[in-house]
This record gives C-alpha cells, structure tokens and sequence, in this order.
C-alpha cells in the first residue's frame, strides 16, 4: 500500500514537507487545523553557520516544554547557544542524538501538544520507509524523514540488544542467536555505520562482533555497491525520495563515491562481442528443470574461457606486476534491497553446473538475509554484471577495484543474420562488452578470450560435464 | 573511593626531585617531602631548621622544648607515655599527620600493618597517575587529527604493556621509600604490625604469629584507610575480575573491560583502558554516568570522554553476580534493573573492574575495647576528627582521620585532617573547613572540583534563603588551551551574588586539576569574589579561564569588602 501511494503521490507532494503552503498538501494542512506534532528546527545560530552540532540535549523524550524554555544546545561554527522552544508541549522524539549535525533548518525534534501524541509523534520518527505516503494518507503536517531505530526503553543498549536478535549470528555467546554480543565499539560503529548487528557475523573471541566484523559489514554493501548495474532493480531506491532536496551521502555512499572517484586512476579500455546464444538457449531449456540457471551457465562458461586465458583472470595491485590468481572466482552483481552485492561462485571452472547453480541460490538467499561472509562476496577475481532481463541490450561497467576485468552482459534477442554462406535467418543474439584493466590486460587478450568465450557458449556440450 | 585519584599533579614534581637528590645528598630529605603539597607546605619551617642543624640534633631539641609545652597544657606528668602521638596507618593521612606533629615537636610513632604509604602510593593515586600519564601520551599520539592540526607527523604509537606496568610500580616504590625515608628521617618511629587499640591511650602492634608489643601515648590517630568495596556476589579473582589494587598492576589489557561504577576510579580506568585499546562498557546502579558531578560538567565529560570513545554503558542497574572466565568462558555479568529488580541482561567480557568505591578497613582496631561501634565500617567522629563511642560520648585523646571515617575520602582529605588534628593536640583548636578541599579526577581532559555542586548550592540557597548565581567560562576562549589545541572544557563558578562568597567551582579541561587550587585557597581563606577578580594573572595561561571566570561573575556587594586599599607599590 505505502509503496503504491508512494509512487503514485510522490511526484506532486514530496518537497512538501519543510514547505507545506502549496499544493493539495497544502490544503489538506490547513483544514487539518489541529497542526499538533511540530518539528524542532535546527537554527541559524549565525550568519555564516550551515550546520549545527547537538551538544546536549536539555530535555529527555517525553518531558514538558513551555514556550521559551531551552530545549537544546547546539553548537555552531561560532559558539555553544541554548536553542528555546517556540511552542509549547512535550517533547515527544529527539531525531538528532547528542553529538550529531544537522544542517540548519532541518528537523531535529518532534513536539507534540499533547501527552497523547507523544507515542503518535515517536510512531512516526520510527517508522522509517513509506513516510512521504503515510503523509499524504494520514495528513499530518509533520514528519521524522529519516528514523533513527528510536529506542522506547530506559536503558537503550540493553533494549534494543533484545530487540534485535532475531537468530542470524549464531556463536557461543549469543545462546544460539537469542542474544547478540557485540564490542562497544562494534555497536558503536554499526549504529554509525547503519549496519544490522542482526546480520553480522561475529568472529572476536568466544564469536562476538567485533568493530572490524561491522566494518567488513559495511564494506561488503560498497564493495557491492561499487558495481554500475545489477540484475534485478528492486525498488529501494524510490522510497521516501524528497524531490527538490539535497540528501547528505549515508557513510556507505560516501563510500561509493570514493571508490568510484578511485577507479579512475585505473586505465580501463573496452571490448564488446556478440555471442549467438541459441545453443545456450536450447541447453538452459533442457536442464532448466534440474535447478540449473541462467547465472550459473554465464558463469561456468566465463570461467572455461578464464581457465585458457589467465591474464585475463589477473589483477595489478601495485602497478608494477601481474597478480596472477590462482583460483578462478566468479564475482556475480546482484541487486539487494537498499544496495547491491557482488557474490561469488569460488572456483567456477572446476564445480559442475548442477553444483554452481544450488551455490548460486545459497548465496542468493543469504545476500538477501545479509548474511554473506566476507569471503562470500569480496573474493571475486572476474565480475559479471547481468542486465539482459530487463531488456538492456548493451551497457558498460566500471571495473571494482582491485579486480583485472568486468563483463557486462546484454539480453539475448532474435536478430536477423546474415550467415557466410549467403543466407538469412533469425539467430538469438547477445552482446557482452567487457572493461579491463590495460595494465596488465590487453586488447588482444580480452578478443581472444571473447572469442574462446563465444565459442563456448554457441557449443555448450563442455558446460555440463 | 575518592581517595585514589588525589594529588597526582604534584607525582611527576616529586620524582624528579627525588632521582636527583637522592643520588646526591641521600640524608637531606626534606626536599622530597614535596610529592604532597600540604606536608610542604607544613613542612616549610621545618625545612629551615633542617638546613642549619643535623637530623638528631633537631628532632631531639623538637622534643624537650614539645614535651614540656604539651605538659603545661595538660597537666600530664611527662615520661609517663611512650609517645605523644601514636598513628595506626602510614598511608598519606598518617605521614601528613606524623610530619606536622614532629614540626611540633612531638615524640611521634606510626604503625604499619602493610606497606609504608597506604593506598593513595601502593594501589592508588600514585600508580594511577602513572598508567594516566602513559594514556595521556598515548591517546595524544593516537589522535591523528589533533597531531595533524598541530603540524605534526607521528607514524603509528604503540606500547609495550610490561614496560607501562613497570613504570606504575617503579614510582610506587620510589615514592613509598620517600615516605619512609622522610619519616625516618625525622625521628618518627615506625613500629611494624598490625596495630589495636587495648584501652584508653594504649596501642599494641605486632605481626601475625609474633608476641604483641604494647605501647601507650598520649594522643591516638587512627588512620588505617580503606580498601576497595566489592558488593555481594561478585567474586574476584584477581585476573579477570579485579579491583583497582590489581589493575594498578596492569598485568593484562583485555579487549573488553566491564568498569562496575562510574565514579572517578572507573573513569581514570576507562581512560587508561580505552588508551591502551580496550573497549570498556560501564556498569552504573544510578541512573546517570558519572553521579558524583556537578550535572553540568558531568554531561560535558560525558561528551568527551565516554560519547566518542570505545565505550558504552548500562545505567540503572545493579551487577548482582559477576563469575570469572574460567574453562573457555568469558566472564559474565548478570544485571537486575536497580528500581525493578528484575532481570535486566547479562553480559559476557573478557574481564570485570569493581570500582563501586571503597570500604573504611577498621576491623581488628579494638575499637570495642573503648566502647566505639562503627557506622558500615566507618569510625564516627565530631568535626575535630574526635571519636565518638556508642553512647555519644568523645572518646579522650583518640582521633580517627581519612579513608577510615569516611568524611571525605580523599588522601590529601585525610592529611588535612591529620595536620587538624595535631594543631588540636598542641594547643591551637582546629577544625577543617571540608568545603574548601579540592578533588580532581585525572582524565584527559582532567576533571576538578571544590565547594558544592550546583543543586547542592541551590539546595543550601533555598533552605538558608539566600540567591545564588552562576558563571561559567570556556576553554575554547583560552590563548595557551587554544595554543595546545585542547580548547574543550567549562569552568564553572557557583557563588552568592550578595556577598561574593564562592560557594563551588567545577572545572573540566586542560589542565583542570592544577587550576582549581586559586578556587580552592579562596574558599579555604575565605576571599570573595570581588577581591580575587582583581588579582592579576599571567598571560597567556590557562589559569586566566578562572581570571575571566571571577570576572564574570555578578556580584553586587558594592566595594572590596574586607582587603583595605593597600598603599601604591611601584617597582
């Protein structure tokens, strides 16, 4: 419902928020006369100052606030001022912890006008996607936009420890995942770094998360993330999205980003192939009932081609050699909600394709639950980025660092072909473009190994021995 | 509890004095006398006359010209006490007490049942100020940013934990043989065992298994201390789960560290700990972090020194059975909601620290002999440090000081309380104004404090019916702490505006516990706020965050009150 509304509503009422006179929304705010949840903006402490930091907040959740009352301090680029309130009422949700920034003008805390509204307005900073709908469906002026998981207990850590154990890091400690151990520092990291110690694996002693579990955690959705396309777009990426509004970078993007600006100092070149496919397409029907997927034959058939042409399997770490790995590790883009993982199928040339493909729906499964291992995901040696389901017929991705190549691969569709022999005819075709690193992978080996590649594929009799 | 993180600034000053006097003039000691700022100051005259007359010579001229003073005071035939004074307890409130009761000239003997110097040198002050030094090093040196703004390039710190843990005990020990020397220097006698008190100005001492030595005096301090407070249900190990006397030691830096309490014990440690690269979580029975602090400055230490370090904590709760790793398990913690009662969580760390405060260390005193029954441990007494027995009544000629009657457990607390003392028994009646005595807890940045605390001000305010103000200033505006680029921290000033009495200050930042002494000595001398705003201080220094602290204060007295105008002094 929420997602549908969203979209549905979200060209003509998101951006409405901070400026709620136009507009049906608007109007909607003035019959609704009762505007009884107000936000708490962050000042302009000063002419020059664009963000402010919460020093402390003066008042707790729930407490009364009468009009002029200091309800916070905020330090500015100036000095630390008492920040009153203009209203009167409780404060019902602090939405910017002690020690965080906001930029002025945006939203820190929920004032409700009434004891009653208190568990209203806490509601509605928790509830974290689906907010711009739940707007428009319920009316009220104001809204939490990003939600911090609020805690209603007194003693946050211990609460919310019980809250979120729901049996995935399974180690000693955690009396069979009911509980999670975590390091204070984990915890601290993982609320920083937005990451679920639900799904997180510890490995410190006696299995308990430590920080650098939570940063491999984080790692793995930009590792992921660093990928350009993905199969399979969910659609995460249109919850909640604020027209007109300028949205900060969450640490993962932040991530990204950099990652993105790195791969530019990585001489990359491309080399595109069209493959006919329809032998491949005959050998998927066959053993398509045997669990046997599309995915895992691309792969197989990539790994078959990397096993005669290693150079192409290699990497350059230093800039002055080839690292030639010594295990073909297929490296899979898939879109998971909030972000995108890159599996891998380890040793993809020498596991039979029955076996590749149970894998691949192991790993599927647990990318989804995010509870890959590290070495589930950022082991990869060769990428493959898949679009074709959606009709692409043709794209280009940008190399993960510290990889040698990447293969972006189109949909296979009918083509009509003219054949050496002077004939015409209706073949399935598919383009496939692979970037590489030229440091150490040339033009020719990338065309030899699409050629090796392609005869594999329009043969596939080695695919399922 | 307090009593552990007193007088460190001045441990540093000693042990310098210490290493180059000792290699030269091993028999002069007056000069090392200096790790404690108030034997050097009671210790100044004595000084002098050290410097112009040999050891045996001064004290035994001391004490023919006491003796007959103190027997036209009292009218006690001389001779027939061993002693003037006999101290139970050689910690810092006995040897403050020993060395201004030879500055007047009393034959004096200590009793020492351990170790020369007590908790504050062995398990306390002393070696904490040692580990703190190494963590204010270390945290600096770690702190990429604060290096980089200063234009410093430091490649990785690192330490080497047996190194630290041997520069703990080596002062320790230097400072306790100082102790020792400084006595003995001076003619104290210093009479080994456990001592008791028989009856009525009449002490036996004697180690275990050895006949006991019986002795009488004429004045007794008791002064045994305390020794570090482990609720019920907590069983300590001394490996994993441990009390600040063995992790003083330092023999392991765990990963993760749970601090029981958060008091100033559990914070120096969380700061030590988190220095050397441990996480900590702080386990708290009340329902805020740091409950011994003005509200204020204990909310700004927590966003300095628990928020952005690897801490975290559980307050409102009550640690009711922590077990010691052992066979493969890690220790593990059971918490209960303080209110409630009820099951809370449990944690499982590599290792537990109690810091829930410490126990006065009275048993086995013979205190039923004259009558006396102690409240939790502690000795009663009147403000003169008097003993007071079961019905109320002063016990004659015996006094309890420090830790043991738990009026302020702070070691130069229980110094102060012995110099009291022993104006008392000499003739000049003396009572300590507590107020004016300074604590500090040696973070980085440090934490001070004398006076009241804020709702402690206003609650006196409300009940006496008077106004009270506040001024507070910050580090941030401060030339040197800017210079240093450590300008986090707020002086605080809790004081009358109708007469300019200064009622508490609190400080946190650089430096903080140096600085609070100008508050201190004004409250102790009873300077007010209009007079003290005139004194000039040197600039640049950090002590100009209390100069702008004074002078922001309101008061509206009209005119100096009691310092006259003095004459112009030109030079």
């Amino acid at each position: 419902m929420a997602h549908i509304l969203q979209t549905a509503f979200l060209p003509s009422t998101s951006a409405l928020r901070r400026t709620p006179i136009s507009g049906s929304k608007g109007k909607s705010q003035s019959l609704q006369v009762k505007a009884k949840i107000r936000e708490i903006f962050m000042p302009a402490l000063s002419s020059t100052m664009t963000e402010g930091k919460i020093v402390s907040w003066m008042k707790s959740e729930g407490d009364k606030l009468s009009k002029g009352e200091s309800v916070v301090v905020v330090e500015s680029d100036k000095a630390d001022m008492d920040v009153e309130s203009f209203h009167e009422g409780f404060l019902a949700a602090i939405m910017v912890e002690e020690g965080g920034v906001a930029p002025v003008g945006s939203a820190i805390a929920l004032l409700a006008e009434t004891e009653d509204e208190i568990a209203e307005a806490k509601a509605k900073s928790q509830s974290s996607s689906g907010i711009s709908s739940a707007q428009v469906v319920e009316e009220k002026p104001k809204q939490k936009e990003e939600s911090e998981p609020a805690v209603p207990a007194v003693a946050p850590t211990v609460s919310s420890i019980k809250t979120v154990a729901v049996g995935s890091a399974v180690h000693p400690a955690s009396e069979g995942g009911k509980r999670i151990v975590a390091s204070p520092y984990a915890k601290k990291l993982a609320k920083e770094l937005k990451v679920d110690l639900g799904t997180v694996v510890g490995t410190g002693p006696m299995g308990r998360i430590v920080a650098k579990d939570v940063e491999a955690a984080a790692a793995a959705g930009v590792v992921a993330a660093a990928l350009p396309a993905s199969p399979a777009i969910a659609a995460p990426v249109t919850s909640g999205i604020e027209l007109g509004t300028v949205v900060p970078f969450t640490t993962m993007q932040g991530a990204v980003s950099r990652n993105m600006v790195e791969s530019l100092s990585v001489p990359t070149f491309r080399v595109g192939y069209t493959i006919t496919t329809n032998a491949l397409d005959a050998l998927y029907k066959k053993i398509k009932s045997k669990g046997v997927t599309m995915t895992a034959l691309l792969a197989k058939a990539t790994a078959l081609a990397l096993a005669q042409h290693p150079v192409v399997n290699s990497c350059c770490r230093d800039g002055n050699s080839f690292t030639y790995n010594s295990s073909i590790n297929i490296a899979v883009a898939v879109a998971i909600d909030g972000g995108l993982i890159t599996p891998v199928l380890q040793d993809a040339d020498k596991v039979d394709i029955y076996t590749l493909s149970r894998k691949w729906k192991e790993l599927v499964d647990k990318a989804r639950a995010k509870q890959l291992q590290p070495h589930e995901y950022n082991t990869g040696t060769f990428t493959l980025s898949n679009l074709g389901m959606f009709g692409v017929d043709r794209f280009d991705a940008i190399l993960p660092p510290g990889t040698g190549a990447i293969m972006a691969v189109g949909a296979s569709q009918p083509a009509v072909v003219a054949s050496k022999d002077g004939r015409i005819g209706m073949k399935n075709q598919m383009q496939v473009n692979v970037t590489a690193d030229h440091r150490v992978i040339y033009g020719a080996d990338l065309a030899s190994f699409l050629q090796t590649l392609a005869k594999i594929i329009e043969d596939p009799k080695d695919l399922t021995l | 509890m307090h009593s552990i993180c007193s007088q460190a600034t001045a441990v540093p000053r000693s042990n310098f004095a210490f290493d180059s006097h000792a290699l030269a003039l091993p028999i002069s000691k007056p000069i090392n006398l200096r790790f404690c700022g108030l034997r050097k100051e009671a210790f100044g005259f004595s000084g002098l006359t050290h410097s112009c007359s040999s050891r045996v010579q001064f004290t035994s001229r001391g004490h023919s010209k006491r003796i007959s003073a103190s027997a036209e005071n009292n009218g006690t035939p001389p001779k027939s006490f061993d002693y003037d004074l006999i101290i139970i307890g050689a910690g810092v409130g006995g040897h403050g007490a020993a060395l201004h009761a030879v500055e007047k000239g009393l034959r004096t003997a200590i009793i020492e049942g351990d170790v020369v110097g007590g908790t504050c040198v062995n398990r306390g002050c002393v070696p904490s100020k040692a580990l703190l030094a190494v963590s204010g090093k270390m945290r600096e040196l770690q702190s990429e940013h604060h290096m980089k703004a200063l234009g410093l390039q430091v490649s990785a710190a690192g330490y080497d934990r047996q190194g630290v843990a041997d520069h703990a005990n080596n002062l320790a020990s230097k400072i306790r043989s100082n102790l020792t020397n400084s006595m003995k220097a001076l003619g104290v006698d210093i009479l080994t065992g456990f001592g008791a008190i028989v009856g009525p100005q009449k002490v036996k001492y004697g180690k275990v298994g050895f006949p006991d030595n019986i002795v009488t005096a004429k004045d007794i301090i008791i002064a045994t201390g305390s020794i570090p407070f482990v609720p019920k249900g907590i069983e300590v190990d001394g490996k994993t789960v441990i009390t600040s006397d063995h992790a003083l030691k330092l023999e392991s830096v765990p990963d993760w560290i749970a601090i029981v309490g958060s008091g100033y014990i559990g914070l120096e440690f969380s700061d030590v700990y988190t220095a050397l690269g441990s996480e900590v979580t702080f386990i708290e029975a009340l329902d805020q972090l740091m409950p011994g602090f003005d509200p204020e400055i204990g909310k700004l230490a927590q966003r300095v020194l628990i928020n952005p370090r690897k801490i975290d904590y559980h307050t409102g709760v009550f640690a009711t059975k922590i077990t010691p790793a052992k066979d493969g398990k890690p220790v593990t913690i059971e918490l209960i909601d303080a209110k409630t009662k009820e099951p809370k969580d449990t944690l499982e760390v590599d290792a537990a620290l109690i810091a829930t405060g410490r126990a006065p260390f009275t048993n086995g005193l013979g205190l039923e002999n004259i009558n006396v029954v102690t409240q939790r441990g502690f000795v009663p007494v009147d403000e003169r440090m008097r003993v007071i027995d079961a019905n109320g009544n002063l016990v004659p000629h015996l006094y309890c000081i420090g830790d043991a009657n738990g009026k302020m457990m702070l070691a130069h607390a229980a110094s102060a309380q012995g110099i009291s003392v022993v104006e008392q028994v000499t003739g000049r009646d003396h009572v300590l104004n507590h107020l004016s005595i300074p604590a500090a807890c040696f973070t980085h940045p440090e934490i001070s404090m004398v006076g009241l605390t804020e709702p402690q001000a206003r609650e006196k305010a409300e009940k006496e019916g008077f106004e009270v103000s506040v001024a507070k200033t910050s580090f941030k505006a401060n030339t040197k702490a800017l210079a240093e680029n450590e300008g986090e921290g707020l002086a605080k000033l809790i004081y009358r505006p109708d007469n300019g009495e200064i009622l508490g200050v609190h400080i946190f930042g650089l430096h903080a516990a140096d600085l609070i002494h100008e508050a201190s000595n004004a409250i102790a001398l009873g300077t007010r706020i209009q007079d003290i705003k005139f004194a000039v201080h040197a600039h640049p220094t950090l002590s100009e965050v209390l100069d702008e602290l004074f002078k922001s204060a309101k008061v509206k007295a009209a005119a100096p009150s009691h310092v006259p105008v003095s004459e112009p002094v030109a030079v």
